[in-house]
């Protein structure tokens, strides 16, 4: 349990603002795991991210990548090679007209060999899905699909952890889904560290672990299950519990009995049913045997 | 009153060039007075395009758009007078926001009908009202508030011109899940008051459920299905073929269905799914 | 609507003229120009236009599309026309009018001369990528850095330029139509009046160009964007035969050219 990311009390106010965006973060993330958080807007999640690549640097405290320590300046592009961020509008991140042109932004940046470039542009695009779409121009893509060019472009650096903040709020259903799903690919199929910022709860539900940024604080920190189990938690957040929770608590209320929690909407219908077949089995040997007595 | 009929509506972008394309094809609607609607689609599915020529703002390329009976782009007055009867909010609306002061942004819409000082200000505070913005911000400045602030200013500036139809794209689109609760109340708010149509796009599709009268669905350029929300999400399996989100509680009966619970057909809120299994479990007592 | 504009120009391709590395390109049409002002007669006229179509039927480019190209110009065009024509001494068309037959022979010219000069040009950026251009306009001004000239960080501005563009016409087209739906009218009105109505458009788009260039500052930062020390490139220029032939005929054109103005043609 290696931790890649270690925040050690981090304090940070914007110059000119008097209130403190971040209040005494302790946090540590261990090296491939994937770690959702969750938080309102302007609850400092951003700002907390861009802690996480030496974009912001604390004002008290102090943040290591990796055993580095951000605030060193001679060292911040190592600190970002290892941290690649996507952030919220797909638009506003892409700085070439082809799309493989843009994947190569960053290595070419960190001066890697062409050839080398090459392998990994394509590398990065087919690991997303958009090998096809490499000579695009991007303003013609869809949501979804500029997003993933936009993590390829991160991954192009052979980073070892990706920052997304927040990089569905933009998207419908179907992009938010593409992009999910490949953060989560990148995580249990190429062992990267991911920490997916945002505010859809579905999005969660597999990761590793879950933190809720609440007034610059760190208000929640568990697995998703112990996390949106808790209604009061829940509550005090400002977030709704996700329909499968909510529907096995109020079962459990009515009297049914389920073993541990389920998020997931096959997981939450397949206990629901056996617990239906279980109480129906239960009541049959009862009847059976009742006559008996 | 405002009652909206479209008539064998098409739009082709781009006629003519090596770009072209077909966004809309041969819709025929009708949407009463009064009705809450809602149009589901995902992107590219026509649904904007569909919503821009209710209030003109593209002509049909075949086809008709009636307003209370009479044709919207008979000619030019026709087609100004029509972007005020039926207000349209846009994707992130608040990226139009412009003047110094928020009252003055919610202003620019009546200052644009010729209507008179007391009237505006009549008008403005009773939008800022409906969608919650406090008249302490008046004198502020619209770009210095935060992301839902200038959203529901943006909203209020559509509102204050009274539409008889009021139009949303995507209202709650990138807000976090309090902010879109209160636009949700603010839009039903409205409503009930003003007994204005309303025609929502989103992808919010519990708040969808809980809201509209109807559901309209757009796939490729067509209404795929049209009518009340338990219609259309006892449908749920081929909504999710077309690639669309239904109500978690919609998913999930879909799902226990396929484990064999044997759940009634229109279920896609949380109230009716619990009832519905309480029931069952109540059924195999017996 | 604005979305039907087209900006950048670049008509993909896979010709001769479409292959030429941009360098070549580049420096093939400053030979160009300064070979086409060196045409004093219709002579030397002739051989530069037949140059050009040469050139345009090898880079398969429609006279069409260039004839778009310089519709624009056509105003200049027929204003230089006009001046030259009244405005030229020698022996009047009939006797007592301004009108000189010296003054015609200039003026078609002269529009022969801003003709050619667009359609050399076009053809440039109608066969070559906008990056491929910036590529090249960086290598070949490098030099120039010695100077302490900020090459890379000019060639970067105006890629960046480039890559905005279309995002900000669609973005003017979506805030115009907002307005227009609270009634706004760009349409109707004196030219003040018009003036003013541009500001609903204006405001918003530059307040959401500053948030654009701030998110996207960040973006290249966290992309290990430092300038262009230490910079490589995916895409290497490599000059081929076919540059250093293109370059050769290149300047055998220019020198035909001084050669016929050298002998008074």
């Amino acid at each position: 349990m290696e931790p890649i990311i270690v925040f050690e009390n981090v304090h940070f106010n914007y110059p000119g603002d008097e209130k403190e965006s971040l209040h005494g973060i302790d946090l540590s993330v261990t090296r491939g795991s994937f770690v959702a958080v969750l938080g309102q807007n302007g609850s400092g999640k951003s700002t907390l991210a861009k802690h996480m690549n030496a974009i912001l640097v604390p004002n008290e405290g102090r943040v290591l990548v990796d055993g580095i320590d951000t605030a060193d300046e001679s060292s911040v592009l190592d600190v970002r090679r290892r941290v690649g961020m996507v952030f919220q509008n797909p638009d506003n991140q892409i700085v070439a007209n082809v799309v493989e042109d843009d994947v190569a932004f960053a290595p070419e940046n960190l001066g890697v060999e062409p050839k080398e470039i090459r392998r990994r542009v394509n590398a990065a695009l087919r690991l997303v899905g958009m090998y096809e779409h490499r000579m695009h121009a991007p303003h013609l893509l869809s949501g979804g699909q500029k997003q993933r060019v936009a993590i390829a472009g991160v991954i192009a650096m052979e980073p070892e952890i990706i920052v997304l903040d927040e990089p569905t709020a933009m998207l419908d259903p179907q992009g938010r889904r593409e992009v999910v799903d490949t953060a989560f690919s990148l995580c249990r199929g190429k062992g990267m560290t991911v920490v997916l910022i945002t505010h859809h709860m579905e999005e969660c539900i597999d990761a590793d672990r879950v933190l809720i940024l609440s007034e610059g604080r760190l208000t929640a920190d568990g697995r998703p299950e112990e996390i949106f189990a808790d209604k009061a938690l829940l509550e005090r957040e400002g977030l709704e519990q996700p329909e499968t929770a909510r529907l096995l608590r109020e079962l459990r209320e009515a009297g049914m009995k389920f073993p541990g929690e389920a998020l997931k909407i096959d997981d939450c219908a397949n206990r629901i049913a056996q617990a239906l077949q279980a109480e129906e089995r239960s009541r049959s040997s009862w009847q059976k045997s009742s006559p008996k007595s | 009153m405002a009652e909206i009929i479209t008539e064998k509506l098409s739009h082709v972008y781009s006629a003519g060039t090596p770009f072209e394309s077909t966004a809309l094809h041969d819709v025929s609607i009708s949407i009463p007075q009064g009705q809450f609607a809602a149009v589901i689609g995902h992107t590219g599915s026509g649904k904007s395009t569909f919503i821009q020529h209710l209030n003109a703002l593209l002509q049909p390329t075949e086809g008709r758009v009636l307003l209370d009976g009479q044709d919207i782009n008979k000619d030019k007055y026709t087609r100004r007078d029509v972007k005020r009867k039926v207000g349209l909010v846009f994707q992130y609306p608040e990226y139009q926001l412009f003047e110094e002061t928020v009252y003055k942004d919610i202003a620019f819409g009546p200052s644009n009908m010729k209507l008179g000082k007391e009237e505006i200000d009549e008008r403005v505070r009773e939008a800022a009202a409906f969608t919650g913005v406090s008249e302490e911000l008046f004198e502020r400045s619209p770009l210095e508030l935060s992301g839902g602030q200038k959203r529901r200013i943006a909203i209020a500036g559509v509102i204050a011109m009274r539409p008889e139809v009021l139009i949303l794209d995507e209202p709650t689109a990138g807000l976090d899940p309090a902010g879109c609760a209160q636009i949700f109340e603010n839009i039903r708010c409205y409503r009930e008051k003003s007994g204005a149509t309303v025609l929502i796009v989103s992808h919010s599709m519990d708040d969808v459920a809980r809201l509209a009268e109807r559901i309209i669905v757009f796939d490729r350029g067509a209404v795929v299905m049209d009518g009340t929300p338990a219609a259309v999400f006892s449908r749920a399996k081929e909504l999710m073929e077309i690639g669309l989100s239904v109500p978690k509680a919609a998913e999930l009966a879909v799902a226990l269905r396929d484990c064999g619970v044997g759940l009634p057909e229109g279920i896609f809120t949380h109230e009716r799914l619990l009832a519905a299994l309480l029931q069952v479990r109540e059924g195999r007592k017996c | 609507m604005l979305r039907d504009v087209t900006l950048g120009q670049y008509f993909p391709g896979n010709t001769v003229v479409h292959r030429l590395d941009p360098r070549t390109k580049i420096l093939l049409v400053v030979i160009y120009i300064v070979a086409l002002f060196q045409a004093q007669s219709w002579i030397g006229y002739g051989l530069v236009t037949l140059v050009t179509l040469v050139c345009m039927a090898l880079s398969k480019i429609k006279p069409s599309s260039m004839f778009k190209g310089v519709k624009p110009m056509l105003f200049i065009i027929v204003l230089t026309a006009l001046l030259n024509i009244f405005y030229t001494e020698g022996t009047p068309v009939r006797p007592g009018w301004i009108i000189t037959w010296e003054g015609i022979a200039r003026a078609v010219q002269m529009m022969l001369r801003i003709i050619l000069l667009i359609s050399g040009t076009f053809l440039l950026t109608y066969t070559t990528s906008p990056i491929a251009l910036t590529d090249g306009l960086e290598i070949l001004l490098s030099p120039l850095k010695k100077l302490k000239v900020p090459v890379h960080e000019m060639t970067m501005m105006m890629s960046m330029a480039l890559r905005f563009i279309p995002t900000l016409i669609a973005e003017t087209d979506k805030i115009m139509s907002a307005q227009k739906a609270r009634g706004a009218d760009f349409e109707t009105g004196s030219l003040i009046q018009r003036a003013k109505a541009l500001l609903p458009i204006l405001v918003p788009l530059f307040v959401s160009a500053f948030k654009r260039a701030d998110e996207l500052a960040v973006a290249m930062e966290s992309r290990c964007y430092h300038g262009g020390e230490g910079r490589t490139r995916m895409k290497q220029l490599v000059m081929r035969p076919r540059d250093y032939i293109a370059l050769v005929l290149g300047l055998l054109f220019l020198a035909a050219m001084i050669v016929l103005k050298r002998v008074g043609l």
